[in-house]
């Protein structure tokens, strides 16, 4: 057990440079291979065996390409909220989170509030609208009343984008994990998580990814919480005493109180803050959670539920963070490299969620709580990929190439096809960005859905004078304008690309608020300039449109069985 | 549903003024939402010694530890409050256009 990288510590400087730690929520960074962990194995090969039972159960379930796609519509809101949940609370957000309120206190609190807010917005401008417009793909709100092909095409296109991001970093974010967790091989370990991923994928569809999700999120959430009472339980459940005791022991001492080098630059501030709360809006693989429930009612319940489970889990993780600053100083010598404080904890400042796990529960719930993070990843990924074959079979395939006249069990076929092409793309990918710093993916894949897919899905539902050609323009250009501006930042440019230090050209932590203003402005003006035929028919569809995403009115309705 | 029913929908006055009145609902529920996140933020930037006040003389807990636990719950809170009333209320009425124009 010998030191190592500290992770969130390369995190932060990092974003000390950029103005935000957007890294901790992302990317665990590099780590060393651990002893092989018995433990912790059995406890994942349980997980993994009652949710391939599942997945049997759900296969026979999964008939049609509605059921690939949305399980039949037949979730509870309930369900959904907690799936939702289990599809967004990463094991990098758990990790990360938990360490930058170890590292710095108040800052990771902070953090966390941005990755939450973005879920009321979605509600009230959205879901339920969403629901109404859409059956498989967010794709299908659009292409309501606009042109099939191009409208399909970008949104394939946005997806595709993505999905591959948010999947490089959970893949490569897997394999770091596992290696320190399980003691496999990093290569093992990616192989092992596209493999099982596929399995669910494959045969039980959205059913079984469903099941997966709500599992590991009542997992998740049992965890943390048993980690947040234990630590509580200690200081007499008076945070008062817990803080008092953390501002003592903690190197910052009092700082850890209030807001430290986290935001130096507001407008970095505001890039971050805007592309967590749009671009939450606009992840492929959550807007689709929208199509398996049967009803708009259903919908709105499973986002408040949704934000519910997500923003008492990050009151959690603050809980956490605070109890290991003070536990893990006790014993040196188990949980720091060297029995030397100075020198960080073993594996890193990410590791802090699981050695707490330890100094509460022991071995076993360390097992548990590792099991859990890798469960996380299983589950995060396989709606990522859900979410990319429904792109491809559905709106590249079935609805542009064969202008929607093709059966359910063709499409149903193309849709494995592709989850098979996507599983072998992933676990490529994790190898190949083995040791590429990918702390910025997460961030730009929500920079990119902020910027590329929110504004077109927005202006279509709620503007009357958007057309197909402003749509697609303004899109293509939130798309080409926040990757651009993400390379030229310091974190892909200095960190990632190895360009001198200071050399980075875009000055801020995410391009969102340039990026995501451009696409709006765009759409505005091209949708105006237009004044084809298409646009004229397109405008005269909105009055349509506006009744059935308002009232529900001929909204697709869930398949019966 | 048939174009007739669309018909009958669109030139509903009820209709009208149901979507205008849950628009400006979504609307001012968002700029809630906007105001106190971007407000946090804004405070941590600008003014973070008042965040790290301590709540009470010779106490450890800062001010910005309840705020910023604030602003969580707030989140929630107002995602239930929407769907509350959008659940009951506002489908309610959408039921009951539905009904009218559907005879």
């Amino acid at each position: 057990m010998k030191p190592i990288i500290k992770l969130s510590l390369a995190g932060l400087a990092l974003a000390g440079a950029a103005g935000l730690a957007v890294a901790a929520g992302g990317d665990l960074g590099q780590m060393q291979k651990q002893a092989t962990n018995w433990t912790a194995i059995s406890m994942f090969a349980i997980f993994v065996g009652v949710t391939l039972w599942i997945t049997k159960w759900a296969a026979g379930k999964t008939k049609t390409a509605a059921d690939f796609y949305t399980a039949g519509g037949g979730i509870t809101g309930f369900q959904n909220g907690l799936a939702i949940a289990g599809d967004y609370m990463s094991a990098a957000s758990f990790l990360g989170i938990t360490g930058l309120v170890f590292g710095s206190g108040f800052d990771g609190l902070i953090f966390s509030i941005g990755w939450l807010v973005g879920w009321p917005v979605l509600t009230f401008l959205l879901a339920e609208r969403l629901r109404n417009l859409g059956k498989f793909t967010f794709a299908d709100v659009a292409a309501y009343r606009f042109s099939p092909g191009p409208i399909r095409s970008f949104a394939a296109t946005g997806t595709l984008v993505v999905v591959a991001f948010y999947l490089i970093a959970q893949m490569v974010g897997a394999g770091q994990l596992i290696k320190v967790l399980f003691g496999l091989d990093y290569l093992y370990a990616v192989i092992l998580v596209g493999f099982i991923m596929l399995l669910y994928v494959l045969f039980g569809g959205m059913t079984a990814t469903t099941w997966v999700q709500i599992i590991k999120a009542v997992m998740l959430l049992a965890g943390a919480t048993f980690m947040a009472v234990a630590v509580l339980f200690q200081f007499g459940f008076s945070p008062e005493a817990l803080f008092t005791k953390a501002t003592e022991v903690h190197k910052l001492k009092d700082a850890i109180m209030g807001p430290g080098s986290f935001i130096k630059d507001p407008i970095s501030a505001i890039c971050v803050g805007m592309a967590l709360m749009f671009g939450t809006a606009g992840l492929p693989h959550i807007l689709m959670r929208f199509f398996t429930v049967p009803n708009a009612k259903e919908a709105r319940k499973s986002v408040a539920w949704a934000t519910t489970w997500i923003g008492y889990f990050y009151i959690l993780t603050f809980i956490i963070g605070f109890g290991a600053i003070v536990m893990l100083i006790q014993h040196p010598e188990t949980y720091y490299v060297d029995g030397d404080i100075a020198k960080g904890l073993i594996g890193g400042g990410n590791m802090a969620a699981v050695h707490l796990a330890n100094a509460v529960g022991g071995d076993v719930f360390l097992g548990f709580i590792s099991a859990v993070a890798f469960a996380t990843i299983l589950a995060v990924v396989a709606g990522l990929t859900l979410s990319g074959a429904s792109a491809v079979s559905h709106d590249l395939y079935a609805s542009v190439w064969r202008r929607s006249n093709v059966d359910s069990a063709t499409e149903l076929r193309v849709s494995k096809i592709t989850t098979v092409a996507l599983g072998i793309i992933a676990v490529l990918l994790g190898i190949i960005f083995e040791k590429q710093n990918v702390a910025f993916m997460v961030m730009l894949a929500f920079s990119i859905a902020c910027s590329a897919n929110f504004p077109v899905l927005a202006m279509s539902v709620l503007w009357k004078n958007c057309t197909t050609r402003g749509a697609v323009v303004g899109g293509s250009v939130g798309l080409v304008l926040s990757v651009g501006l993400t390379i030229g930042s310091a974190g892909v440019w200095e960190a990632a690309l190895g360009f001198e230090e200071g050399s980075a050209w875009f000055p801020y932590a995410s391009p969102s608020l340039f990026s995501m203003t451009a696409a709006f402005l765009v759409i505005w003006i091209v949708s105006l300039l237009d004044n084809s035929e298409g646009a004229q028919k397109e405008r005269a569809l909105y009055a349509d449109q506006l009744i059935r995403s308002e009232t529900g009115v001929g909204a697709a309705s869930a398949s019966s069985h | 549903m048939s174009q007739e029913t669309y018909k009958r929908i669109r030139e509903n006055p009820k209709f009208q003024a149901f979507v205008s009145k849950r628009n400006v609902y979504s609307v001012i529920m968002s700029i809630v939402i906007f105001v106190a996140y971007y407000g946090f933020i804004v405070l941590i930037a600008f003014d973070k010694a008042f965040l790290a006040t301590k709540l009470s003389v010779g106490g450890v807990t800062s001010i910005g530890i309840p705020i910023g636990l604030g602003v969580i719950l707030l989140t929630i809170i107002l995602t239930w409050v929407y769907v509350w009333r959008a659940n009951s209320e506002f489908d309610a009425e959408a039921d009951a256009i539905i009904k009218e124009s559907v005879q």
